[in-house]
């Protein structure tokens, strides 16, 4: 578990500013959600985290500064499933996961893990000799959040997971996330279109509007907000 | 010449241009692009072990200080030259190559000369008999070992060992891989040193067949090129099985086909390569990438 603070951070591409003065707290244990709409910085926000996007202003982990690369960033242990999940078509399943565990020395505690996942995604051990690139989108993204466990990170960064998914599925995938918070010790931030769902499982909230924090509260304080209702959930 | 020699001969020229064309591979394994100055990087390997040799230094130990100073070039010329095109269109990385080509070619005629240098078999004289009163030498014999040997080390690298599995998803995707916390960067450079190493072996090989000259890579490349299309660009043993076959069907075709002869060979390759991108992009062995949409 750790603790995720960003003090006015701005980011953007070449000459086009995405983020504004960002300041967001996501504390140690918790479930956050970035909520808001297409282009209002949320992926923008978890890229500035993983060393993707360059910033100024403060990001810290557990109070210290995070490095600016991104391969630097994951051993602090910080995972980032981006948009699209990310998984490596060409490489079977079980290679995905073992990529995600390559920094890792505890050899017996990795199959340990490997072992725990297979449990719980009963469909990555089915088809672990298979392309990754075969899979269907709920699978690859169980796979891409089993192949950012691997690696034992303390925050979990998950862009929009629901991308592409049947509601049932995306549903299922929302549903676990308190289970592998408490399970593998965890601090999860995830991005999300879908207010409605994020905001029951999450614990706090955080609304991004064109680059700026809007809205930050609890999740059930965000969920009875009118303003969201309004722009997020259609009435 | 016997048959069983004609064909044992074109497997050992065929074992040179697998080498050349794993290194091509590798390179476009890791990073993507064709390296089209792989082989002219092998020709200044070869020089420095050819210089080492005539400052005294034993052929064994010149081939493999230049093998190993060229593992080092190879990961510089990566991080100071081609990182900056990594990025970009893949077509401009390739034009880059094509004038490290140049460049070297250059470097080298300036520094060595253009006058043909004698290079030592690093195998033994003599060879062992084919029946018919044939001797298959142990130049042939040596070349298609040392191939064989290199094809298993850099197969049980990729396949069996993390360092591989890291090469192949850096390979895939170097911002996801990057996410996973693999050292993106230092994997690349590592990619093109172990290219120029499996080059500089391949020019050293070859050197004692055709004497060493700033040109000596060019037709080498050419089949090498041919054989990694074959293969796909992506498979170590179809690179290897398509350059021999490039490396028997070559030498046969010279041998007992009067108007191909010893002047027409080189388009037996280029002819091959043709009919490959035309009905087979993806190569003989290669694999298709499976795709979901």
């Amino acid at each position: 578990m750790s603790t995720l603070e960003l003090h006015g951070v701005h980011a953007g591409y070449g000459k086009a500013q995405v983020l504004h003065d960002v300041s967001l707290r996501v504390g140690d244990g918790s479930i956050t959600t970035l909520l808001g709409a297409n282009g209002a910085g949320k992926t923008t926000t978890l890229r500035a985290v993983s060393g993707l996007v360059r910033f100024t202003g403060q990001i810290l982990l557990d109070g210290r500064q995070v490095p600016a690369a991104p391969d630097a960033v994951a051993r602090l242990g910080v995972a980032h499933v981006p948009q699209g999940r990310g998984t490596i078509g060409r490489l079977s399943v079980d290679d995905n996961l073992h990529a995600g565990a390559l920094l890792r020395r505890d050899r017996a505690q990795v199959r340990a893990d490997l072992r725990r996942l297979r449990e719980l995604f009963p469909v990555l051990a089915e088809r672990a000799r298979s392309q990754a690139a075969g899979l269907s989108g709920g699978e690859q993204q169980m796979l891409a959040i089993a192949r950012a466990l691997m690696g034992r990170p303390s925050l979990l960064l998950l862009d929009e997971p629901s991308l592409g998914l049947a509601p049932l599925v995306t549903k299922e995938v929302f549903v676990l996330l308190p289970r592998l918070r408490d399970e593998w010790a965890l601090t999860v931030l995830v991005v999300e279109q879908n207010a409605d769902l994020a905001l029951r499982v999450a614990d706090h909230a955080v609304v991004l509007e064109s680059g700026r924090v809007a809205l930050a509260g609890t999740a059930a304080e965000i969920a009875g907000h009118d303003e969201i209702r309004r722009a997020y959930l259609g009435n | 010449m016997n048959l069983v020699q004609q064909i044992l001969d074109g497997l050992s020229s065929g074992s040179v241009y697998a080498t050349l064309a794993l290194a091509l591979v590798l390179v476009h394994q890791s990073t993507g692009i064709v390296n089209f100055a792989q082989g002219q990087m092998a020709v200044i390997s070869t020089y420095v072990a050819w210089t080492l040799y005539d400052a005294g230094v034993p052929v064994w130990a010149a081939i493999v200080a230049a093998i190993a100073g060229s593992l080092v070039a190879g990961a510089l010329a990566e991080r100071l030259l081609i990182r900056r095109f990594e990025k970009g269109e893949p077509l401009a990385a390739i034009v880059v190559t094509v004038g490290l080509l140049i460049s070297i070619n250059g470097v080298v005629s300036l520094i060595w000369g253009t006058v043909l240098k004698q290079f030592p078999s690093a195998f033994p004289r003599g060879g062992v008999g084919s029946g018919n009163g044939g001797t298959i030498g142990f130049g042939t014999l040596g070349t298609i070992a040392v191939l064989l040997v290199v094809v298993l080390a850099l197969g049980w690298l990729f396949r069996h060992t993390r360092l591989g599995l890291a090469f192949r998803a850096v390979a895939a995707n170097p911002e996801s891989s990057a996410l996973l916390g693999l050292p993106v960067g230092r994997l690349l450079m590592l990619g093109w040193g172990l290219a120029a190493a499996v080059g500089a072996l391949a020019g050293c090989l070859v050197a004692p067949k055709l004497y060493l000259a700033p040109e000596m890579m060019d037709s080498v490349l050419t089949y090498a090129l041919a054989a990694a299309v074959l293969g796909g660009l992506n498979s170590a043993i179809g690179t290897v099985l398509a350059a021999w076959f490039i490396g028997v069907v070559e030498n046969l075709a010279g041998t007992y086909i009067s108007f191909v002869g010893g002047d027409m060979k080189i388009a037996v390759p280029l002819v091959l390569m043709i009919l490959i991108l035309l009905f087979k992009p993806e190569g003989v062995f290669g694999h298709k990438e499976v795709r979901r949409v």
